[in-house]
């Protein structure tokens, strides 16, 4: 492939990830009102639209044609630049993340991902999650107001902790799979035991590294049962409580786009990424790894949204304790565990 | 020569972020100028071929040491630090010394540029590669590295701990 095609294929890939991110962003907040509706016994959306459908185009205008406060007493440069640091970070890490097997059009092999297949991929994400965090502790701190502070504090000390838990919860499945590549990890998920039960790592000794990174991802995401860093009834709206229009939707998004990455991830490390049952014509069989990717990110976003309907929030004290006391000596134990039976098994 | 451009590029961010970094008045400007550095050298790192340790870096220094330094910053409340003129100690030491180790720099940098220099993208990236050097070649320094860590851990909760809840814990046990 030469450069310019190169350059090309890449622009169209991203501009296409990015439309679906985001489209995906807006309709996950439909989803969750909706859901969390029914949950409560109530409707959520129904008057923009068929099923209110349309809901997240009426959000996005308002958001635009929303006055844009600056409040007077906040530290300029940061308090504008927070709600972009957090935004850029979240819609970056989707570009090392493959969707399926490459395809091939007109003659070019095209692969699923934005991003070269680096051996480091994962550890892009990781480091790309890790910097979003600087979003959210520099809108707290900038915006100059006793509420943002504390849950700025909250947000950051959280993330912190919880990404131990998190990084040593992919540990497992990183000595199964014996590479960082997300392309090799799935490769390495694909077969079946006695005929019909997928080999995929939540099934393959890996159940509760998926439980460990199921926590850290919720605390990760700053969503319910661990929303401190936001908790309405304390802290108003924690830190981005000085936020207005855009600015706080771009908080929003990031919010909801963070949310996705982590369904990307949990699909491809543990539950098989694009594999699953392909048949039919050429046409379908390029089509469906795509979609058995896409319903998996749907399961997931949608225990996401379950567990926000059903869970009350902790505690301060009770987060700590989670994540340092259990979460943390549970996922060196997996780790160990997991070492100690691959080697006996070679 | 797009390697050699970007190299180039990250290697300027990298310094006008130090540069920054001693400029600003506000510790938290520091701090995120120090994050630039951070960043910046981990684009030098994926340039030469070290991808491994780019990542690792970005994760550890700007992912994680940064942002509790950016916490305790926030935490402490810290305001903006008073500009002095400089002692005059300071400029009479300070500014022949940075010259010599500057001439000194440049002088080995001339001697010996050509041998044993890694090229572009030569680095030991792979993980894997790097485990191997970390668990045989150096693994004493890597283990003796990890004990230095855990006392400077061991050593700072003695120092953050009021003398009082020591002695509760003692009584307890």
């Amino acid at each position: 492939m030469s450069i310019t095609t190169f350059i090309i294929v890449s622009l169209i890939k991203t501009a296409l990830a990015l439309f679906v991110l985001l489209t995906a962003v807006a309709y996950s907040v439909w989803l969750e009102r909706k859901v969390v509706g029914r949950m409560q016994n109530r409707w959520g959306p129904t008057r923009v639209g068929p099923f209110g459908l349309l809901q997240p185009a009426a959000d996005g205008v308002k958001f635009l044609l929303k006055e844009d406060l600056t409040p007077p007493h906040v530290y300029k440069p940061l308090y504008i630049a927070a709600p972009i640091i957090a935004v850029v970070f979240a819609l970056t890490s989707i570009a090392v993340i493959p969707i399926g097997n490459p395809v091939t059009i007109f003659g070019l092999t095209i692969p699923l991902q934005i991003a070269p297949d680096l051996n480091i991929a994962l550890l892009i994400i990781l480091g790309v999650t890790s910097l979003g965090v600087y979003g959210v502790a520099l809108s707290g701190w900038s915006s100059n107001s006793k509420y943002s502070l504390l849950g700025g504090l909250r947000a950051s000390a959280q993330m912190i902790s919880y990404e131990i838990a998190l990084g040593l919860s992919l540990v497992g499945v990183l000595i199964m799979s014996g590479s960082f590549s997300l392309n090799d990890i799935v490769a390495a998920q694909t077969g079946v035991f006695w005929g019909f039960i997928p080999k995929w790592n939540i099934f393959h000794g890996q159940f509760v590294a998926f439980f460990i990174y199921l926590m850290a991802a919720y605390a990760e995401t700053n969503r319910i049962p661990f929303d401190l860093p936001e908790a309405e009834t304390e802290l108003v709206a924690g830190y981005h409580t000085e936020y207005s229009a855009m600015k706080f939707a771009m908080f929003f998004m990031a919010e909801y786009a963070n949310m996705v990455t982590v369904g990307c991830l949990a699909t491809l490390l543990f539950l098989g990424g694009w594999s699953g049952p392909v048949f039919g014509p050429p046409l379908l069989q390029a089509l469906l790894p795509v979609f058995w990717f896409v319903a998996k990110v749907f399961v997931f976003m949608f225990i996401y949204i379950w567990v926000r309907g059903t869970l009350p929030r902790f505690r301060y004290d009770q987060l700590m304790a989670f994540g340092w006391k259990f979460l943390l000596p549970l996922s060196i134990a997996n780790v160990v565990v997991t070492a100690l039976i691959v080697v006996l098994q070679q | 020569m797009l390697h050699l451009t970007l190299f180039l590029v990250f290697g300027l961010v990298c310094v006008a972020g130090a540069v920054n970094l001693l400029a600003q008045r506000h510790p938290i400007n520091s701090a995120l100028s120090l994050v630039v550095v951070m960043g910046a050298l981990a684009g030098e790192y994926l340039l030469l071929g070290a991808e491994f340790l780019g990542a690792v870096q970005v994760i550890v220094y700007a992912g994680a040491i940064m942002v509790l330094f950016v916490f305790v910053i926030m935490l402490l409340n810290a305001g903006e630090e008073a500009r002095f003129g400089g002692s005059r100690v300071a400029i009479l030491l300070g500014v022949p010394g940075l010259l010599t180790g500057g001439l000194m720099i440049t002088w080995v940098l001339l001697k010996y540029s050509g041998t044993g220099a890694v090229p572009l993208g030569a680095l030991p990236g792979p993980p894997k590669e790097i485990a191997r050097l970390l668990f045989h070649e150096f693994l004493l320094p890597f283990e003796v590295t990890s004990v230095l860590v855990l006392i400077a851990i061991m050593g700072s909760v003695v120092l953050a701990a009021k003398p009082d809840q020591i002695q509760q814990s003692k009584e307890e046990r």
